[in-house]
């Protein structure tokens, strides 16, 4: 049900930050991370989950496979 | 034609190389009101001085030394970097590289929060008391951080109120802060303008980040176009001078930023700012990794010539980083590390940063005099020959570095209508693929140099002055520790002389490479 950063790719540029809905993203050791538990893959918010479509590296914001896809 | 010692094949890559002949034809047909023969709309807002500018103008530019080209040998400009996000993508860029031994656009040692960078500004301005501008330029776009760029505004404009403040951005967002900027006295904004054509835009930026989507393509370049223009025209409204920043990629945008100089001329833009393309393979960057080439000094020389109709051109971008600190040709930022910030007892002395600068406008006083002076013996002068010159300089305006110890030449075109700053050219051996320890310094010079007829320097040894000469550069001590333009002007009158006498024979020269990296203290 939600979205984690891959925080070897991160770049903590923070773009993601305020841009998501849940308030779900926060800096933790120098770079950011999703709370898992806040995260609703921006549905019922937006077309594209927000932190995917700012991040300006490919492939740091992806499916958190642990946890089923969230359902609305 | 030249006889060149070294060969430059290397940088005249014939594939997508830029027609310097059809660059100077659209230079004919883009200068309706040309420029010839006058120094006026010289370069960078003012040749000698104010010049043609109107007083409200110059005060605010004359400075601030990446608007006024003369301002930039005397007073310095920190960066401070708080604003780490962006939202555009662009193909000369990779956010994830940083090295400190890089410099560019978009790269940072380390971020700043907004009351670390207004400790940082104290710390600097109370150390070099010639800085007299703090920019916002990134490491991302200042306005996709509109919180931390107004907050740090904000905290400098309360405890500096004497520094200048300007910010640096991509345009995606500009319409949207336009009143913010104003209501903090922000005189000088930069707006990366690449393109005005969405066709070109699609191939410099893969993505932009709009209104919470993701465009790709032509569709992002068109937005992204029309919110710089529009930004553009909002900032002119309301009396904020423009400067456009335009990133030269041959073989993509090379013929159109002629179109790009045209339009944002039309909406009021105050400075064009024409770049060579920084894209070396170690960068990681599209264009790094695709081979794409950035221009040869003349190609990107021969651009800003045709762009420079009545609109001033800048040619002393040093491409800096967004945590930049000191005089343009130079980076201080290693002595300003946050540590070293926030342990730092700062106590900000106006009175005694407005006594130096007092002295410095003596400097510049008597460096415009001498040059007016030394322009007066030109006069009557009838030649076309025109010479481009290297200068050894630490700053002030003079000839004062040694030949061995320079990082970098400024370049100085030399006619009977005076000295013209045209550019620079970086020498120093930094994380340069290619140019080995076992390379002599001569060769890395005389290849960043190779358009010029002389070099002016404070000292030189025998044996780099032989080398030199044999590349057909005259190496030249004798205006040690003079003013640069006087100097100039005074070889210019010897040359033409010496070419009367039959002493020696004017040729043309070669072209000459651009050389990319970091400036690091040395």
């Amino acid at each position: 049900m939600a979205y984690k950063i891959v925080s070897s790719q991160c770049t903590s540029c923070s773009a993601c930050e305020p841009e998501c809905p849940n308030m779900a993203i926060s800096e933790k050791n120098g770079t950011f991370v999703i709370n898992a538990a806040k995260c609703t893959e921006c549905i019922n918010y937006f077309d594209e989950p927000q932190c995917v479509a700012v991040c300006p590296v490919d492939d740091t914001c992806i499916i958190d496979n642990n946890y089923p896809r969230y359902v609305a | 034609m030249a006889s060149q010692i070294i060969s430059l094949s290397s940088i005249a890559t014939p594939n997508n190389g830029v027609d310097l002949e059809e660059i100077m034809q659209q230079k004919a047909e883009h200068q309706g009101c040309g420029t010839s023969g006058g120094s006026g709309k010289a370069s960078c807002g003012s040749g000698a001085g104010q010049g043609d500018l109107a007083p409200e103008i110059w005060e605010k530019v004359k400075n601030h030394p990446c608007y006024s080209e003369e301002a930039h040998h005397h007073y310095a400009r920190m960066h401070v970097a708080v604003a780490p996000a962006c939202n555009i993508q662009c193909n000369y860029c990779n956010r994830k590289y940083d090295c400190a031994n890089e410099s560019r656009p978009g790269v940072v040692s380390e971020k700043l929060t907004p009351e670390q960078a207004a400790k940082k500004v104290l710390a600097v301005a109370s150390t070099i008391p010639q800085m007299t501008v703090l920019g916002i330029a990134g490491p991302g776009d200042p306005l996709a951080n509109p919180e931390k760029t107004f907050k740090t505004f904000e905290l400098i404009s309360k405890t500096a109120p004497d520094i200048k403040l300007c910010l640096s951005t991509n345009g995606l967002t500009l319409p949207d802060h336009v009143d913010t900027i104003a209501s903090f006295n922000v005189d000088h904004v930069t707006i990366t303008i690449n393109m005005v054509d969405a066709d070109i835009g699609a191939q410099i930026y893969p993505w932009i980040y709009y209104k919470n989507k993701r465009y790709k393509g032509r569709e992002a370049a068109q937005i992204l176009t029309d919110r710089q223009m529009l930004g553009l025209e909002m900032l002119t409204e309301r009396g904020i001078l423009c400067k456009v920043n335009s990133v030269m990629i041959p073989g993509i945008n090379d013929h159109h930023l002629v179109e790009v100089n045209r339009a944002v001329k039309s909406r009021g833009a105050f400075l064009h700012n024409i770049m060579p393309l920084i894209s070396a393979p170690e960068h990681g960057t599209v264009f790094g990794l695709n081979g794409q080439r950035g221009p040869t000094a003349q190609e990107l020389k021969a651009l800003q010539d045709s762009c420079e109709g009545e609109m001033n051109m800048m040619r002393h971008c040093r491409q800096c980083r967004a945590d930049a600190v000191g005089l343009l040709g130079e980076d201080r930022s290693a002595e300003f590390t946050t540590e070293a910030v926030m342990a730092m007892d700062v106590e900000y002395d106006l009175e005694s940063r407005k006594a130096y600068q007092s002295l410095v406008e003596q400097e510049r006083q008597a460096k415009a005099d001498a040059k007016q002076a030394e322009l007066e013996t030109l006069a009557g002068e009838q030649s076309d020959i025109k010479i481009l010159i290297a200068v050894a300089t630490k700053g002030s305006g003079r000839v004062n570095e040694h030949f061995g110890h320079a990082t970098e030449f400024q370049i100085y075109e030399a006619s009977a209508s005076g000295a013209k700053f045209v550019g620079h050219r970086r020498v120093d051996l930094y994380c340069q693929g290619g140019y080995g320890e076992e390379e002599a310094l001569e060769t890395t010079v005389i290849r960043a140099i190779n358009d010029c007829t002389a070099v002016f320097v404070a000292k030189i040894g025998g044996c780099p002055k032989a080398s030199l000469e044999a590349a057909g550069i005259d190496a030249v001590d004798r205006y040690a520790f003079e003013y640069i333009e006087q100097s100039i002007i005074a070889y210019y009158r010897d040359y033409l002389d010496n070419i009367r006498s039959g002493a020696i024979v004017h040729g043309q020269r070669g072209d000459a490479e651009i050389r990319q990296g970091a400036y690091v203290a040395a």
